[in-house]
């Protein structure tokens, strides 16, 4: 036997449990999705199930509401990756002139911890406080004469309600990571833009802003691949039939038909179109990445 | 530069002042509803609570520790954290040591990396995994919520690029003394890398403890529900359901305001409880998954 192989062969012992279990529960779904092409019944199973090539697709685009999700679910995708990559890098710019180190992580402690909540307690949370009734959104708006605002059950808002309440959830992550690499801007740059009378202004936008472009522009990239992701935990718990036209996205839709309505193979098929969709974007975006930043996974 | 102008000074006022606005927005939602669940149902219902109790009363919190179904789900819930993490943490492990390996180490390293690496890439959907955990027998079982996510690829990525890291001398010296790969990712590669396992024990954690969907797709009979999916029922689920039936009714109908506010900071609690002392593993979490040399 190869001594080579034979030395080696407890990394491959090693790494049997997890290859098995990724092959089971990652694999072998991929696998089923030639449901899709079925007319999929699950006591027949994969195998004894009909054939029906694209039936199933043409089913689904025939659908009155498919082309309201497919747009709800990019627009709200679109706006939370414009937001959380302006938000943070504002914040932590502001966060990047505070001197004392103790109210620094103070407030870093604070915005990362809504991270850390599920959609369940945060969904609780909000339904609670944008309430139209009790909410104690709604009361602030009142003192200031403004009518309340049903955020949750008005088509105008949900969308926006959305967006803002995912930010507010997931800044204060992306802050920590542009702070880290605020660090690694190299001091002395500051001193020489200082030498040659740049004030605290010019500093910013002429290293620290070009510091930040290689992070910025990863993580921009990188986010293309989330035009599909609109967020299924978020939407799943504040969503609710008054605002399916405005909040409805592929995710919530593929639960509603293929596992509530149990039209498996109609539901694996609208899974099957946004995998293919998002892979493309994947692919696209880290060929971009390793591009422009350099980047690669492991 | 001693001299601090005017115009600095203002602005830095000014950055203050918003920052700290921003910061308290993040929690004092979580306050008011922690003031909503210790105020009577009278003032809670009347919108008089704002940031601090209105007629201070435990009794939310009584009723709802006394409801079996909440405590059968805190048991649920302990259970998968408990037995999810250690799994899931020896997977890792096992998983990220070998792939932190040069190819001429181990053959076929890169298809193996290519295989996990795949999954975060494209995945057969929510329909045909729910199939499968069906078909392996798993549904109605604690086992639905810990085996088919036993291997956040994520954590390894984390992990092997930490391994990556450590000098790999010490390894070799461990293999002069005849020491093979299993002495060294036990007696090395493991306790020099206790911060990073740290943070992601971590995570696991917290993901287990806030994982909904799972038991709420997986588990058919409610008796079975972990926390979080009994939690969503109660909390999320009851009030959407009642929006479609009547939205008027709805409005009106906000009786449970005070025991639904309990249990959502009871869900939130152990994180919150955690949170201030581990906070710079969390940090930590971040750097070493997203900014790596």
């Amino acid at each position: 036997m190869n001594k080579g192989l034979w030395r080696q062969w407890p990394l491959h012992l090693m790494i049997l449990p997890g290859l098995i279990i990724v092959l089971i529960y990652s694999y072998w779904p991929m696998a089923g999705i030639v449901m899709a092409f079925q007319q999929f019944v699950p006591f027949k199973g994969l195998f004894g199930s009909k054939w029906i090539g694209l039936d199933n697709f043409e089913y689904v685009f025939a659908l009155p509401d498919i082309g309201r999700v497919i747009w709800n679910t990019v627009f709200i995708a679109f706006m939370k990756i414009i937001g959380g990559l302006v938000v943070p890098i504002t914040i932590a710019l502001m966060l990047n002139e505070i001197r004392n180190a103790l109210m620094k992580r103070g407030i870093q402690t604070l915005i990362y911890l809504p991270h850390f909540l599920s959609w369940v307690i945060l969904g609780g949370i909000f339904i609670d406080i944008l309430s139209p009734t009790t909410g104690i959104l709604n009361q602030l708006l009142g003192l200031f004469g403004i009518e309340p605002i049903f955020f949750l059950g008005s088509n105008t808002w949900f969308p926006y309600t959305l967006v803002v309440t995912d930010i507010w959830k997931e800044f204060g992550f992306s802050t920590i990571v542009y702070l880290a690499a605020l660090t690694s801007i190299d001091p002395s740059l500051y001193e020489a833009a200082t030498v040659d009378g740049a004030g605290r202004w010019k500093q910013t936008w002429h290293v620290t802003l070009p510091g930040m472009v290689p992070i910025i522009i990863l993580l921009s990239v990188l986010s293309l691949g989330n035009v599909l992701n609109a967020g299924f935990d978020q939407v799943f718990n504040l969503y609710s039939p008054m605002v399916y036209e405005s909040g409805d996205i592929l995710d919530t839709f593929i639960y509603r038909i293929g596992l509530e309505g149990m039209q498996y193979s109609v539901g694996t098929a609208i899974g099957l179109f946004k995998s293919v969709v998002s892979l493309i974007f994947i692919v696209v975006s880290y060929v971009l990445a390793s591009k422009l930043a350099n980047y690669r996974i492991f | 530069m001693n001299h601090v102008s005017n115009s600095r000074r203002l602005f830095l006022l000014i950055n203050y002042t918003l920052l700290t606005i921003v910061a308290l927005l993040c929690f004092l939602p979580i306050v008011h509803i922690l003031a909503v669940s210790l105020s009577s149902k009278g003032a809670a219902t009347a919108g008089l609570v704002k940031l601090w109790p209105v007629d201070f009363t435990w009794s939310s919190y009584e009723y709802v520790l006394n409801k079996p179904q909440f405590l059968i789900s805190m048991w649920v819930t302990v259970q998968r954290v408990i037995l999810g993490t250690g799994i899931s943490m020896l997977l890792t492990l096992l998983v990220a040591y070998p792939l932190s390996k040069e190819p001429h180490q181990m053959k076929f390293r890169t298809a193996y990396a290519w295989i996990f690496v795949f999954t975060t890439l494209f995945s057969g959907g929510l329909i045909p995994w729910y199939m499968t955990v069906r078909d392996t027998g798993l549904i109605d079982t604690l086992w639905a919520l810990v085996i088919p996510g036993a291997l956040p690829v994520f954590n390894v990525i984390l992990l092997l690029n930490f391994f990556r890291g450590l000098p790999k001398e010490v390894e070799e010296s461990c293999f002069m003394d005849g020491g093979g790969y299993w002495t060294s990712l036990w007696r090395i590669y493991a306790p020099l890398s206790l911060p990073a396992m740290a943070t992601v024990t971590l995570f696991t954690i917290v993901g287990h403890w806030n994982s909904w969907f799972d038991g709420l797709i997986l588990m058919n009979s409610p008796e079975k529900y972990p926390l979080s999916s009994y939690l969503q029922t109660v909390i999320v689920q009851e009030n959407l359901s009642n929006m479609t039936a009547d939205q008027a009714a709805a409005m009106a109908d906000v009786s449970n305001r005070t025991f639904k506010a309990a249990q959502i900071f009871i869900g939130s609690l152990p994180i919150l409880l955690v949170y201030p002392f581990l906070q710079r593993y969390f940090v930590k979490g971040i750097v070493l998954g997203s900014v790596k040399g």
